[in-house]
């Protein structure tokens, strides 16, 4: 059995340590050690954004990064998404346009759409088309995600 | 609603057709919903699956000796540890072909029949040591010739799959081996004659490919066979009740000792109603004595998992001058995969469901090749059909110089029209969509750009009632628990509350429905087949009339009043005569608790009257005439709902049915080398369509009753995804001139083409 | 009495014979009436004493829940039909 590392990581702002072996990725660590399974496993092979987390403010496939990477490092999930207060923007817009069906793909799609809108509030079709090519959904045809995540941008056309 | 997404109501109701936030989703878009994927039990082992590397094989011998040395390793298994080693063929009679199916379908016996089927499996205690056990595991192969092509697999010379299958056509079964497992045929009237008659006769050959239903969940199953012989299993299926028939049928058991869990379901579409993965995890548990979780990764999904058959099929039809069809043909060969069982009765029920035509003609081959066993994927069958006789309706349209949707009304089933196969449609709602299509802005605005064109389809689906068991329970705050066995998988769990809610005259907010594991709830069959808001509905509105009943007798007890003097409606019991006697729904619950305790309703149904699906797909498509590349630029679906209960959710379906369509009409596909090994197991090279593929999918939701369900709803997940390949077949020609007869619709096969039309 | 269709690939053994009358208040007793006609038919339409698994009764358009028990009215139309799951 390969060596364990101890890794020191913000996760959702709490201040987390964790063992993982240097093979584990961090969807790996996430679910199977930290018990947080709302990051979900579609692919593991990067190409269904099902995973996506936040990563020192950039959006990743959580199944591409090694657990070991997140040493020192500040971690988004989407447990982290809501406030104590209520939900996010995203994910009452995300239920009141049914912006979700099986909602395998839910998770990723907010933590995605909250980096598009964080970096650009006004972001139209396009360029939510755009940001979000990187999520599979297989469900919803992708309309209603899109809608929902027009409503909460800013862009003057809705 | 917006002019995107139009909703023709003729009845309104209270709550049903109204667009609540369904109940399961706060954890959906908190990330606590608890997939298959997400149990966790104390001294939880981890599966993998050894698989076959080739298509075809005879096993000569498996060695695990190594892989259970290792470190870590709790069991492996192969087919010798499942119960149909030890039967004989005297013990199983005329049970053996079958049972040996499903058997080696879980773990291969004597021989593989395509690459991933399942040799061995390994628990560990994770999943890298279970993978490294499995390629300690030694299997001497003789590889054989494979055949992944449905026409090659039907010829006398082609290898043979299984050396038992015979050909059974209607009950009367062949005279020699062959990977034809069944051929079937109907006939209305008499199409010689009405090709006789017909002044244009167009018939096209044309094949599709195989296509993976594509949920983004891999399949999942955790199995803890406890040491009181009790198993239970927790996966993501749609049907609990299907899991546990499986695993008892393969493993020998009663169904009392196995209970299934259903856990939230990522996505089904058909594909998750086999259960490929349950009865290896209960054996390994079993041995281990210890729970086991297993998971699929992706490539396993798509080389292990259900794809929709690949087809040949001939299409055949004849019309006069004016448009009136004399006759149709169809004849169709569906691929089963390793095992018999593909949908070619659906893609023949269905094929010419949408025309009322004097004389047809269906014939269907249900063939075996080297694939994975093919699965249910949205209204099985009915998509291929659709692409051949759609476009072929759309190339005599063409000849007659007839509008499509014109040459539609003009032969369109309606109430009374006998089908090919013999029973007589009732009220459906195929003209009113056809109708809605021809007066659709989309319709009547020519489509944009250069290169570019408008296809039209129109698709069928016959829908399903069969078994749905539900309990109501009153709580004394009056709200009601909604108890039902029906796998929620996009918003179910809303429309079915949306109809208790409607029946009881309360407040959607105050039904709470909960999904529960087969010990909890009578027998429900799967969600799946467009079933589950009809069926499990009706299950539903019976349950809240059985309460409504007993919270009558109740009210008369407390009033002391004969029961035929009190009533039920709007959510409220009255005296009939005596208007001081008033109890709303919460009033009365609070006072069960001192009147003789709560009040519950439960149901069985198994329903006829499902009400049959239409749909009319307009698809505008531009073609990049250099790179062959096209893309949907504005697309339009029009369906009878029969009555929408939450409107939204009628959309999803239809929305997500017809981009699954649009990917299987231009990207997806299997993709096979000579060998007949699948290459593109990947979502990389398996290309569904992604955001940027896409415009909005603009629906409108025609509302023709249903007079088997007192809402007038039908189902409606499978028909979307009928009519997409072939509008944009049509599409596609109208933009080039060219007719593809082969899906997908590559940039390749376009480029190909033009330049066999420009003379090379 | 029933109506009943012949499907197309048992008109073999009907010489050609589409659709019959036939005496009957449940499905099994049609099929005891054509077999009684047509001798051979039943083992087409039947298997271990239930309709053969790929197929279905439709009575009156109604895929039968109760298959060989199903009733059967007076004038009621009985096809077979192939059997369908869904998706
Ligand atoms: S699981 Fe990471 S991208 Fe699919
Ligand atoms: S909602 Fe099912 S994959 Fe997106």
């Amino acid at each position: 059995m390969p060596g364990v590392v101890h890794v020191q990581a913000k996760i959702n702002g709490e201040d987390t340590n964790f063992l993982c072996e240097p093979r584990q990725s961090l969807l790996e660590v996430l679910r199977d050690v930290l018990g947080m399974t709302g990051t979900k496993e579609g692919c593991n092979d990067g190409n269904c954004g099902a995973c996506t987390v936040v990563l020192d403010g950039r959006i990743v496939d959580s199944c591409l990064v090694l657990g070991v990477e997140a040493q020192g490092r500040e971690v988004q999930t989407i447990e982290g998404m809501a406030s104590p207060g209520g939900l996010h923007p995203l994910q009452q817009s995300f239920l009141e346009n049914a912006a979700l069906q099986c909602g395998i793909c839910t998770p990723g799609f907010l933590l995605a759409s909250r980096a598009l809108l964080d970096a650009e509030p006004d972001a139209d079709e396009g360029r939510i088309r755009h940001w979000l090519a990187g999520n599979l959904c297989r469900c919803t045809g992708y309309d209603k995600i899109v809608r929902a995540v027009i409503q909460v941008s800013t862009a003057p056309e809705k | 609603m917006t002019l995107s997404n139009q909703v023709l109501s003729e009845v309104e109701y209270n709550v049903v057709g109204k667009r609540p936030v369904r109940p399961d989703g706060v954890d959906k878009v908190t990330g606590r919903a608890q997939y298959g994927a997400d149990v966790k039990l104390t001294g939880l082992l981890h599966a993998k699956v050894l698989r076959s590397p080739h298509p075809h094989a005879r096993i000569r011998s498996i060695d695990t000796g190594k892989a259970e040395a290792l470190p870590g390793v709790k069991a492996v298994i192969t087919a010798k540890d499942l119960p149909f080693a030890a039967l004989s063929r005297e013990e199983l009679g005329g049970d053996y072909n079958r049972l040996k199916f499903a058997s080696d379908h879980m773990l291969a016996s004597d021989k593989v029949l395509y690459k991933g089927h399942p040799v061995a499996a390994v628990a560990a205690v994770n999943a890298h040591v279970a993978e490294s056990a499995l390629a300690l595991i030694e299997v001497d192969y003789e590889p054989l010739e494979a055949v992944v092509d449905v026409r090659a697999a039907m010829r006398d010379d082609a290898p043979l799959l299984h050396a038992e299958l015979r050909t059974s056509s209607m009950g009367e079964i062949g005279d020699k081996p062959s990977n034809v497992a069944a051929h079937l045929s109907y006939e209305k009237g008499d199409v010689e004659q009405g090709f006789g008659e017909a002044d244009v006769v167009v018939e096209r050959e044309l094949t599709t490919a195989s296509v993976h239903q594509g949920y983004i969940e891999p399949h999942n199953s955790t199995a803890f066979w406890n040491t009181d012989g009790q198993l239970n299993l927790w996966t993501s299926t749609q049907g609990a009740f299907a899991v546990r028939a499986a695993v008892a049928d393969v493993l020998r058991l009663p169904v009392s000792r196995i209970k299934v869990t259903p856990m939230e379901i990522g996505g089904g579409f058909g594909g998750k109603i086999t259960a490929y993965l349950d009865a290896i995890a209960a054996t390994l548990s079993q041995k281990a004595g210890a729970p086991v979780k297993q998971l699929m990764t992706r490539a396993e999904v798509f080389e292990a998992s259900g794809p929709a058959p690949g087809s040949w099929m001939k299409v055949k039809v004849g019309a006069k001058n004016d448009g009136r069809l004399t006759a149709v043909q169809l004849e169709v060969a569906m691929d089963a995969g390793a095992y018999p069982g593909s949908p070619v009765m659906q893609a023949m029920t269905c094929a010419f469901a949408c025309y009322d035509v004097e004389n047809g003609k269906v014939d269907g081959y249900d063939v075996v090749v080297n694939k994975p066993k093919t699965a249910a994927y949205r209204a099985p069958g009915s998509p291929q059909a659709a692409f051949g006789v759609e476009t072929v309706m759309d190339e005599l349209c063409q000849q007659l110089g007839l509008d499509p949707i014109d040459f539609r009304l003009l032969n369109a089933a309606k109430e009374g029209t006998r089908r090919i196969e013999g029973p007589v449609a009732r009220r459906i709602g195929f003209v009113e969509c056809l109708e809605a299509a021809r007066d659709h802005d989309h319709y009547r605005t020519p489509p944009e750009g250069e290169n570019s064109g408008r296809g039209v389809a129109a698709g069928y689906w016959m829908n399903r009632g069969f078994q749905s068991s539900c309990v109501i329970t009153v709580n004394f705050d009056g709200t009601v628990s909604l108890i039902m066995g029906s796998v929620d998988i996009g918003g179910t769990r809303a429309s079915i509350a949306q109809q208790a809610a409607e029946t009881l005259g309360i407040a959607y907010e105050d039904v709470k429905p909960m999904v529960v594991d087969t010990d909890s709830i009578g027998f429900t069959f799967i969600t799946g087949g467009s079933r589950t808001s009809f069926a499990t509905g009706l299950a539903a509105i019976e349950a809240a009339e059985s309460v409504k009943a007993q919270m009558v007798s109740r009210a008369a007890k407390i009033w002391d009043a004969a029961e035929d003097d009190v009533e039920y409606a709007d959510g409220a019991v009255r005296h009939k005569s005596d208007p001081e006697l008033r109890l709303g729904f919460k009033d009365l619950a609070r006072q069960l608790a001192t009147t003789g305790g709560t009040v519950a309703g439960q149901s069985n149904v198994d329903p006829a009257g499902e009400g049959n699906s239409y749909a009319v797909h307009l698809a505008d498509v531009q073609v990049d005439p250099d790179t062959g590349k096209t893309e949907v630029t504005r697309y339009t679906a029009i369906q009878d709902a029969g009555k929408a209960v939450h409107p939204s959710y009628v959309e999803g379906q239809i929305q997500g049915g017809a981009v699954q369509g649009i990917g299987w009409a231009l990207n997806e596909e299997y993709y096979f080398d000579n060998s007949g090994r699948m290459m593109n197991p990947t979502f990389l090279d398996y290309r569904m369509p992604t955001s940027l593929d896409l415009p909005m999918i603009d629906t409108v939701i025609v509302e023709v009753a249903n007079s088997g369900h007192p809402y007038g709803v039908r189902g409606v997940g499978e028909v979307p995804i009928v009519p997409p390949m072939a509008a944009i077949a049509n599409g596609i020609h109208e933009a080039t001139g060219l007719r593809l007869r082969s899906l997908p619709m590559t940039p390749g096969k376009i480029l190909e083409e033009q330049w066999e039309r420009n003379g090379g | 009495m029933a109506k009943v269709y012949i499907p197309t690939m048992l008109q073999t053994l009907t010489g050609g014979v589409k659709q019959i009358e036939c005496q009957g208040r449940n499905v099994r007793q049609i099929i005891d009436g054509l077999e009684a006609q047509y001798p051979g038919i039943k083992a087409r339409l039947v298997e271990d004493g239930e309709i053969r698994s790929n197929l279905a009764v439709a009575i009156d358009g109604d895929v039968a829940r109760m298959g060989m028990l199903e009733r059967v009215g007076e004038t009621s139309e009985v096809h077979f039909v192939p059997a369908i799951g869904g998706g």
